[in-house]
């Protein structure tokens, strides 16, 4: 009975080689699965970032265009120079508000001679197409130059931002029912406008040079500012991280003896660059504000200065700056600190003299990498008071740029985005263009860099 | 003088001590630099940096201990029945402050004589405000004081330059090492500049200890550390319970992690186990660039894209259980988004760094490549891909900006991901931001809502660390 077992017939023993059975069918299966998810997961990824990118692009690209509305204004010397003796300090007070009434009149008077037809009959009621700022445009040119004063001229003013909206498809018509800003006959009247080319959309470099406007003005804002005071906060970090980073690089990695200071020096290191960055703007807060500028009553450290905002940045990038660095001397080789010693020069001379300029490229690129970085930060700076500040004048010198009130990009659009008005919206996705641009010029000016001068020993 | 002059003194005598050094050497040698220890140039070097250095240091302590000093000094001046009518002692010193600039300015341009200053009634008419008695007698003491340490500034600065100036010119003749001496003296420098890491550190822990337990003598700890409702009002009597926040900030980190983790894993597995040498050179770079975004970017898109999409399938016109764009969800999906790169590639490095002979092991033995990589590859790998994780998690529970522009303001304890909450770093730029005075619980809360951030994701990190390193040590 004991071959009875041998008997039946044993089909897994004949297969081929050249078959796959159902293991391996469900193994492979298994195989391609895995692949699969992998490549998914790439690809979600980058989906994430195209979609990213795009949301960017189409909500941003709309700032760096406005709409400009053509009116000529009839100059009424009876309004602005009652005395007639063109005094150029007589006519510099009429306000403002004498310009408006003027403006809207010189609308309406072109709308009437277009024979554009409108309900709307009376010259204020045209007040919400002109943006709030033009008066002013009119007013200085009138001051520069008195002897306007009596003609038609053709002003070039900006629109409002919801004749701006309507016509880049923002305000709709059917949303504007409890809109008191502009109505739907404003709206018809854009259209003829458009239609006669009075009103017409041009490339707006007032959004890349100019300042920051008041809430109600969103047709007015634009970044310059903000980026003169990223400027200064950049140089601050420069000058400071750049030179503090390659000393500490340099000790590290070519003097600091085994012991337990530098010890402490490495994982106080470590541990800076995973410090979340916000804790840097309670550090700046209330190291640089409270106590430098508070207790000890430094001028220059306070409140919403680009000075404070990049000496808290400085604090944050070290780090970055000095592990690159120390990346960067780790690379030189050995054989070129012998070679100096070898020839008579002490240990400091073979090292400022051979191996820090053969470190330069990658501790640039290092640099630069952490500037970008800084540039990008916006959490220290909300706290060190670069919100809330509304940056409308550019700083009118060297030591007014470091010292005085200022923004910086990233609050500004942070800014922006906290606004109601959803003309605010479009703002900040420009301002992230343009941040963006920075950021990927210094990211390309780095790699091109490391293309140039990288040496493989 | 003011410390520009004094700085532009010390400089020039430098710049003399260099000139003069240098010169010196050469005539102790006779014109023949082959015979000095050390290159002419050292010499010069010398004695500028033992001109400026210690001068240098003592104007930098003087600038800082003079205003403290004087501070002090004044404040024991000030009677106490004068501090009632100013409600607190820091108060009143402000205005004491301004009153003695206001005055140095009127002086400066000329609109104010120093005799004005008689009486309170004719100094409140010269700087065109209400001055009393006491302060206008603490800011001229004030003003006295400071204008001696002024004075004494002035004359000692450049007295200790000129000393250390001479005596180090008198030392230098041809057998002087002064290239150890001026080689020393940068190598103190580099230590310096090392050690700034360490006061960092210090500052932050310092900055934030002090003003938690400013806090905590003002709101008894345990509410805080305990208390359930997150409810400031700046007119006294707030809630301040950490516990509300603590939710937020896990429950969106935890989806974050939700969102990254498998996403990044795949990606890197992908990328060193499957991918052909110009896949990798792409997509690697290209995911990169997700991390090199700042976050303010993030947050923009979270509050005007992620939120408003998620919206029209979870808001009020479909599922009706997310009553605004701001949202748990929101944050999460977005933060979850940032932290994919940072996740694969620290785990792309962590794979990589596990040894080809492991997996030819297992391909010997007919393994096919996901058995080897989910069998042999991801175990070893496993305490590094923890630690890459646990990174992950303290950038989740220490990113402020996706979640101030898109979690929400509003304290609250939760399951629904979709309702509004908030995070402890969302609360303390909301609490520092606002015109509150620094010495009100409500925005010294913020200190303690700091500190504890940085205790936990120092937390995280030192474990994180200790795990990759602890891995590390098993293949080399």
């Amino acid at each position: 009975m004991t071959d009875a077992s041998a008997t039946p017939a044993q089909p897994s023993r004949s297969r081929s080689l050249h078959q796959t059975d159902a293991n391996t069918k469900r193994r492979n299966a298994k195989e391609g699965r895995f692949k699969a998810l992998g490549l998914g997961a790439i690809g979600l990824g980058l989906v994430f970032l195209v979609i990213l990118m795009f949301s960017i692009i189409s909500n941003g690209a709309g700032a760096f265009q406005q709409t400009f509305l053509q009116v000529p204004v009839y100059l009424d010397p009876a309004k602005l120079d009652k005395n007639g003796n063109r005094d150029p300090a007589e006519i510099a007070k009429v306000s403002t508000f004498g310009y408006a009434p003027l403006l809207q009149q010189g609308l309406l008077q072109a709308i009437t001679d277009k024979g554009i037809s409108t309900d709307l009959a009376k010259a204020s009621e045209l007040k919400n197409l002109i943006s709030a700022s033009a008066p002013n445009v009119v007013r200085q040119q009138v001051i520069a130059n008195p002897d306007l004063i009596g003609q038609t001229v053709t002003f070039e003013v900006l629109a409002s931002s919801r004749v701006d909206g309507y016509l880049k498809g923002r305000v709709k018509r059917d949303q504007i029912a409890l809109d008191k800003n502009i109505s739907v006959a404003q709206l018809d009247l854009t259209d003829a406008l458009v239609k006669e080319g009075m009103a017409v959309k041009k490339f707006n470099w007032d959004f890349i040079t100019g300042s920051d406007a008041s809430e109600s003005r969103a047709e007015q804002a634009g970044i310059g500012t903000s980026m003169i005071g990223s400027f200064f906060m950049m140089l601050v970090v420069l000058f400071l991280s750049l030179p503090i980073g390659v000393a500490a690089s340099i000790y590290l990695e070519e003097f600091a003896p085994q012991n337990k200071f530098t010890d402490l020096i490495e994982v106080n290191i470590s541990n800076l660059a995973a410090v979340p960055s916000i804790v840097f703007g309670i550090l700046g807060l209330a190291l640089f504000i409270q106590f430098g500028g508070g207790t000890l009553g430094i001028s220059g450290l306070k409140a919403s200065a680009p000075l404070v905002g990049g000496l808290v940045l400085t604090l944050m990038t070290l780090p970055t700056i000095i592990i690159s660095t120390r990346a960067a001397l780790k690379a030189v080789p050995p054989s070129i600190r012998d070679a100096a010693l070898g020839v008579g020069a002490s240990k400091m001379q073979s090292i400022f003299h051979h191996v820090l300029p053969l470190a330069m490229p990658g501790i640039l690129t290092g640099t630069i990498l952490g500037l970008a970085q800084a540039l990008g930060e916006t959490a220290p700076l909300l706290l060190i008071g670069m919100i809330g500040y509304i940056a409308t004048n550019p700083p009118d010198g060297l030591i007014s740029g470091f010292v005085d009130p200022n923004s910086a990009m990233p609050a500004q659009i942070y800014e922006w985005a906290k606004r109601a008005d959803p003309a605010y919206y479009e703002r900040a996705w420009g301002g992230i263009i343009i941040l963006l641009i920075f950021l990927l010029s210094m990211n390309i000016i780095a790699i091109l860099l490391r293309r140039k001068f990288e040496r493989r020993w | 003088m003011p410390a520009i002059w004094l700085l532009v003194i010390v400089l020039v005598l430098a710049v003399a001590g260099y000139v003069l050094g240098r010169a010196r050497v050469m005539r102790s040698a006779s014109g023949d630099s082959r015979i000095l220890h050390s290159l002419p140039r050292y010499y010069g070097i010398y004695v500028a940096m033992m001109t400026l250095v210690p001068a240098l240091l003592l104007l930098g302590i003087w600038l800082v201990a003079q205003p403290m000093l004087v501070n002090l000094a004044t404040r024991a001046e000030i009677p106490s029945a004068a501090v009632e009518n100013h409600i607190n002692l820091s108060l009143m010193m402000s205005e004491v402050h301004s009153t003695a600039a206001d005055i140095t300015t009127a002086v400066n341009a000329g609109t104010l004589d120093e005799g004005d200053l008689g009486t309170p009634d004719r100094a409140s008419q010269a700087l065109g405000r209400d001055i009393d008695a006491a302060t206008l007698d603490a800011a001229k003491h004030y003003r006295s004081l400071d204008r001696i340490g002024d004075m004494a500034r002035s004359v000692i600065v450049p007295l200790l330059a000129l000393l250390f100036f001479f005596y180090t010119l008198s030392r230098i003749h041809k057998d002087m090492r002064a290239r150890n001496v001026v080689e020393q003296g940068i190598k103190v420098l580099l230590v310096s500049a090392a050690s700034i890491a360490i006061l960092t550190t210090l500052g932050i822990v310092l900055s934030l200890v002090f003003n938690t337990i400013e806090f905590f003598r003002l709101y008894p700890a345990r509410d805080f550390f305990f208390g359930t409702t997150w409810a400031p009002s700046f007119g006294g009597g707030s809630q301040l319970g950490i516990l509300p926040l603590l939710w937020g900030t896990l429950y969106i980190s935890l989806i974050a992690l939700i969102v990254a983790v498998p996403i990044g894993l795949f990606a890197a597995v992908y990328l060193s186990e499957y991918a052909s040498k110009p896949v990798r050179a792409v997509a690697k770079p290209l995911l990169e660039v997700l991390a090199g975004i700042p976050t303010i970017v993030y947050g923009l898109f979270a509050l005007l894209t992620v939120g408003p999409a998620l919206q029209t399938v979870f808001g009020r016109d479909a599922l009706d259980i997310m009553p605004a764009a701001s949202s748990v969800m929101t944050a999460g999906l977005v933060m979850g988004i940032m932290l994919i790169p940072f996740v694969s590639s620290l785990s792309d490095d962590i794979i990589n760094a596990v040894p080809q002979a492991m997996r030819d092991g297992s391909y010997g033995l007919g393994a096919t490549k996901s058995e080897t990589i989910k069998q042999v590859v991801f175990p070893a790998a496993l305490p590094g891909i923890m630690g890459a994780i646990l990174l992950a998690a303290s950038r989740a529970i220490g990113e402020t900006m996706i979640v101030v522009l898109g979690a929400g303001a509003a304290a609250r304890l939760d399951v629904n991901p979709f309702e509004a909450m908030t995070t402890v770093t969302a609360k303390i730029v909301s609490q520092l931001t606002g015109d509150a005075d620094f010495a009100s619980p409500e925005a010294l809360v913020a200190f303690s809502l700091g500190m504890t951030l940085f205790v936990m994701t120092l937390a995280l990190n030192i474990v994180a660390l200790y795990i990759v390193r602890k891995y590390r040590e098993q293949y080399e």
